[in-house]
């Protein structure tokens, strides 16, 4: 069972979180003015990254609190939480070598 | 009773002064307390403790531990508390314990199975595979033979009646292992106070050492004994640390989380046991850091016949002779690649067992150890190896071969001491992804220590010296609590440092690799010239290493076996994947308390004492426990809910809708919030209104339903189904939270404040009436779809005039404390209007005949509010979620699935909730095109007849058409497509 660490509480068991997949994927703010494609990508279209990977955790059995992480889907290991609507911090140069940053913010 | 005639003198650390009696296969014997079902059977001279698996050969006893591959045996013959496949090397004998031998018919001694042994050929490797990919009835054909023969042991057919029990745990330093080498880790940890557990498999704290004589080696200038028991004190004195015995590490997750299986009640006599105890704990450790300190597994050597009881392995030999004083022979071979296992050779001669021959695969053993042979008179052959074992069922003798191809010898011995080296017990490591390397020297793989995550004390670290064992637990326990060693133990013993030659390769013959699983050498080479190359697909195409043991003593020689097959290395072959659980953890560890009535916590509402004296049959709706119908004294089923659906439209009726999901919106923006996650229009509903609204996710699909009601411009009341007000409250937070941050709302769950009784029939605008202190009760002056608050008896409620039945209703909510206190008052005011309670049948069958929806019964998440025909429900103003959705292609297809009522032809025949709807009178012999399926069924009192609602492609153009709905082994239905609501025209709607 994973530690998650969330930035309200501090680590806790991974039972007490929901996952959210993944991060920074906004609502569209005219979603009528999108063409069928570009609607379903929204809905529909998830990137599945080996390597770091930012996501969305609610602490659901805690503060209930969302807020975003990156994760090394390859280790487990969480590399940075930060909250939601922040943008994801710049990681250490060893981390982003070994595993480049997920298409969606890089 | 037999006499315990290989028992030594003295010596042992069992209690001679308390003798046990115990029964196996059906005889009984003696033991003392402090034995194990296996030392006791070897002191009475009882070798042979099972059949084996495939083949059904006599077995005995190989090891001493948990590793135990073979000695397995079934507890008790009580059928709820029986327990199979248990290790006679780790049952501790009590007064009155009852063990059988495991597959085995008539008898251990007279088993008919046996003749699979001389059909062994007609078995081989893949068999199962063969088996089923041959001709399709072959598998039919051989199952109940093979099920019947091949097995193990019994499961328990009756429910069990103990208790279990899980402990949640955080320490800084778990040690696992309670040798010499963890408590010495232990200790150092200890040190800074941190919080230490350590973890210990069997009854003692000591491991090893007490494989060994009491003085066989000095530690601090102490016996080995003398300063276990110093040590033991020193560590039970510390407040922080926790001892365990009994208790198996199981399991390495991520992040330090262990499991472990204590045994806490299984050694004693059932009539012994402490109630108050549980029977066994699992503990969920999370630890700051884990010293692993699991010792090493000893390596049968193979050779023809190798399984034959009798062959044990000398750790194991010198662990009976030592602690529990059991000699298992009179005269023994000890054949080995190492210098350990001269160690039992000594042992056993200073024991009065007369050695026959020490053989060595090595040219040159240690002088020392040769020396000390001559000086006893002990027979040696180096380099020479034990290439069979002689002995129809039991060991009679061994054949010794030189490895330069001289002579061979017959040497009669009744036991067979072998050793092929000791490998560190890395399986927890390994479960945790640890990395291990194979190490030459060794002729095993070591820990590859990969950071901080785990850290290895004693001969689990690969250092097989005591002195070198024991600094490495110094070491390691120091650093787990992040200091560094203080004090790392003097070790003084007999200065022979291990080491060892590669392990002999077998010389032909029936050569047992996996013991418990009958695999053999053959099989492996068969597997791997039928192209199961890999380890992976060798271990399941010939099952080696998948018994219950998890090939704790097979697996090592099971890769050698496949890699001098392929003339690889060892290391280049590799090893399989270790899973948890280490050992067998029983499923009531497993369970725990959530069994039975706390296998998943229930919900009750606060009315649910007048529903139990009502004699209500309950159901379960997402965790609430619901009336669902109210049966009185002789009245079926049927007949209540037909009584009390009659009542609701005629007189009077009370159900108990307390479960509603409540949800409280509040805030500035929470009209706004509430336009944009219903699927209707939210910005004009005044304070004091009420409305129905749908939620749709952004697929379109529906998902829940429910009444909200404005009761301030900025305070809402939202009501959800009862299954997904947990569901919906999470989804409205994801989108305050993640996607709409800027919106003033918050949200609260009410759910458990409020207790509802909704009173609904023509007769409860007077029962209203009567009950209201402050409020006008005459539907017209408080109308449909409205809301106020007031008082019942000075109590405050808050009363909403919504309807799921179509007939006049007053949903009164009040303080959850009132509520059993309301329902009774209805009750007793109600009597005389006919009032009667329903419950969640009939509030079903109530809203199918308005054509009311229920979302989850009429929705799967493929419906949409189009598909619905709740086109009324959909605003055009403004974006909701899953909007978009609804205008693309698939969901504007004119031919989906669209929700209808049906009509059958012969009203008193009623659907099949879930039936599939064809468009053709009879089903044709082939595939019948399905067009739909009944979501709702029911026989409605109040229309005569029965009606459903369906899923109809294209249903909402089809109006008057006939559809056949498909039964099993019956000709289909016809029914009439028909609009939803049965009743239109009848009472009131939304």
């Amino acid at each position: 069972m994973l530690l998650v660490p969330c930035p309200n509480c501090g680590e806790r068991d991974q039972s007490e979180f929901h996952y959210g997949g993944e991060a920074h994927r906004t609502r569209p703010t005219a979603p009528e003015t999108l063409s069928d494609d570009e609607w379903a990508d929204y809905v529909f279209m998830r990137t599945n990254t080996k390597g770091v990977f930012a996501e969305r955790w609610c602490h659901t059995a805690g503060c209930r609190k969302w807020f975003n992480a990156l994760r090394d889907t390859g280790s487990d290991a969480f590399l940075a939480v930060y909250r939601m609507g922040e943008e994801p911090p710049r990681l250490g140069g060893e981390e982003k070598e070994e595993a480049p940053a997920d298409e969606a913010f890089a | 009773m037999s006499v315990q005639a290989y028992r030594l003198e003295d010596g042992g650390r069992i209690d001679r002064t308390a003798p046990l009696t115990f029964r196996f296969d059906g005889r009984a014997y003696a033991g003392y307390r402090g034995d194990t079902l296996a030392s006791a059977l070897l002191a009475n001279g009882v070798r042979t403790l099972a059949r084996s698996f495939k083949y059904h050969r006599p077995r005995g006893v190989l090891t001493a531990g948990s590793e135990e591959p073979v000695a397995l045996v079934q507890v008790g013959g009580d059928p709820a508390t029986t327990v199979p496949n248990v290790r006679a090397t780790e049952l501790e004998l009590y007064d009155g314990l009852e063990a059988f031998p495991q597959n085995c018919w008539p008898s251990l001694g007279r088993d008919v199975g046996v003749v699979n042994d001389a059909l062994a050929r007609f078995l081989p490797a893949g068999f199962y595979y063969k088996t089923f990919m041959g001709p399709p009835l072959n598998w039919m054909r051989f199952e109940g033979a093979i099920r019947a023969a091949a097995g193990m042991g019994r499961s328990p057919t009756a429910p069990d009646p103990d208790r279990y029990e899980h402990v949640n745990r955080h320490c800084e330093v778990l040690v696992i292992g309670g040798g010499a080498a963890g408590l010495v880790a232990a200790r150092e940890a200890a040190r800074t106070g941190a919080r230490v557990i350590l973890a210990e498999e069997t009854g003692a704290l000591g491991g090893g050492l007490l494989a060994g004589a009491p003085d066989a080696v000095t530690i601090d200038g102490r016996p080995a004994w003398a300063w276990l028991a110093e040590i033991e004190a020193e560590l039970r004195a510390m407040p922080e640390v926790t001892l365990l015995t009994r208790t198996t590490g199981t399991g390495w997750y991520d992040r330090n989380w262990v499991t472990l299986a204590e045994a806490v009640l299984d050694h004693l006599p059932p009539a012994a046991r402490d109630p108050r105890l549980p029977r066994q704990r699992l503990w969920r450790v999370r630890a700051k850091a884990v010293v692993l300190a699991t010792g090493a597994i000893e390596r049968p050597l193979l050779f023809h016949a190798n399984d034959r009881p009798g062959v044990m392995l000398a750790g194991a030999v010198r662990a009976y002779l030592h602690r529990w004083g059991v000699a298992p022979g009179r005269r023994a071979v000890v054949a080995t690649n190492n210098t350990d296992a001269w160690r039992t050779a000594f042992d056993l001669a200073a024991a009065g067992v007369e050695i026959a021959a020490i053989v060595d695969s090595r040219a040159r053993p240690d002088e020392r150890l040769l020396a000390r042979a001559q000086a006893l008179g002990l027979p040696v052959r180096a380099g020479s190896a034990v290439v069979a074992a002689k002995g129809r069922s039991e060991v009679r003798g061994a054949v010794i071969a030189r490895a330069d191809g001289g002579g061979r010898e017959d040497v009669a011995c009744d036991l067979l001491v072998v050793s092929g080296g000791w490998a560190p017990n890395l399986a927890l490591y390994a479960q945790s992804k640890g990395a291990i390397a194979w190490d030459d020297d060794l002729q095993a793989f070591r820990p590859q220590p990969n950071g901080a995550a785990a850290r290895f004390a004693g001969r689990a670290a690969g250092a097989f010296d005591l002195a070198a064992s024991l600094r490495a637990a110094a070491v390691a326990g120091a650093e787990a609590a992040g200091i560094a060693p203080e004090h790392v133990p003097e070790v003084a013993d007999d200065g022979v440092a291990y080491a060892l030659a590669p392990a002999p390769k077998p010389q032909g013959g029936r050569v047992f690799v996996d013991l418990q699983n009958d695999v053999t050498t053959k099989d492996i080479r068969l597997a791997a010239a039928e192209g199961y190359r890999s380890i992976e697909h060798a271990k399941r195409y010939t099952t080696l290493g998948m018994g219950t043991d998890q090939g704790k003593t097979s697996g090592l020689n099971g890769v050698a076996t496949l890699a001098d097959t392929l003339d690889k290395t060892i290391p280049e072959v590799g090893v399989t994947t270790f899973r948890p659980p280490y050992k067998p953890v029983s499923f009531g560890a497993v369970a725990g308390r959530q069994v039975g009535e706390l296998f998943h916590p229930r919900r009750t509402t606060a009315m649910h004492e007048a529903h139990v004296e009502a004699g209500a049959v309950f159901e379960l709706v997402g965790d609430w426990l619901r009336p669902r119908v109210y049966p009185q004294a002789g009245e079926s089923f049927d007949d209540a809910l037909q009584r009390e659906c009659r009542a609701a439209r005629s007189s009077c009726a009370v159900l108990d809708a307390s479960t509603l999901g409540k949800i409280d919106v509040k805030g500035p923006d929470a009209r706004e919030f509430l336009n944009r996650v219903y699927t209707n229009a939210w910005m004009k509903l005044a304070p004091g209104r009420c409305r129905y609204g749908l939620m749709c996710n952004e697929d379109g699909m529906v998902f829940d339903d429910g009444v909200t009601a404005c009761l301030a411009d900025d305070h809402f009341h939202m009501t959800t189904t009862t299954g997904g007000a947990a569901g919906v409250l999470a989804w409205l937070e994801e989108y305050l939270q993640t996607e709409w941050p800027e919106l003033k709302v918050y949200l609260t769950s009410v759910t458990e404040q409020w207790a509802v009784a909704s009173i609904c029939g023509p007769e409860s605008p007077k029962l209203a009436a009567e009950l209201f202190d402050d409020i006008d009760a005459d539907p017209q002056a408080f109308p449909f779809m409205s809301h106020t608050s007031g008082h019942i008896a000075d109590v405050p409620v808050r009363v909403f005039r919504i309807s799921f039945t179509g007939e006049v209703s007053y949903e009164i909510n009040v303080p959850a404390r009132y509520g059993l206190w309301l329902w009774r008052l209805i009750e007793a005011r109600g009597a005389k209007y006919g009032l009667t309670p329903y419950g969640t049948e009939g509030m079903h069958l109530l809203r199918a005949e308005k054509g009311f929806i229920i979302a989850g019964q009429d929705t799967d998440g493929t419906v949409t509010p189009l598909d619905l025909g709740m086109r009324w429900a959909v605003k055009n103003s403004a974006d909701f979620i899953g909007r978009r959705s609804l205008f693309r292609s698939d969901t504007a297809r004119p031919d989906r699935r669209q929700l209808v009522g049906l009509a059958t032809a012969d009203p008193a025949t009623v659907l099949t909730e879930g039936a599939q709807v064809i468009a053709e009178p009879a089903e044709r012999s082939g595939r019948t095109p399905m067009i739909g399926h009944v979501t709702s069924s029911y026989f409605s009192p109040n229309l005569g007849r029965s009606i459903a609602l369906a899923l109809i492609a294209g249903g909402h153009g089809k109006t008057g058409a006939t559809v056949h709905v498909a039964r099993r082994g019956a000709a289909p239905v016809p029914a009439e497509i028909t609009a939803t609501d049965f009743l239109a025209g009848f009472g009131e709607r939304p």
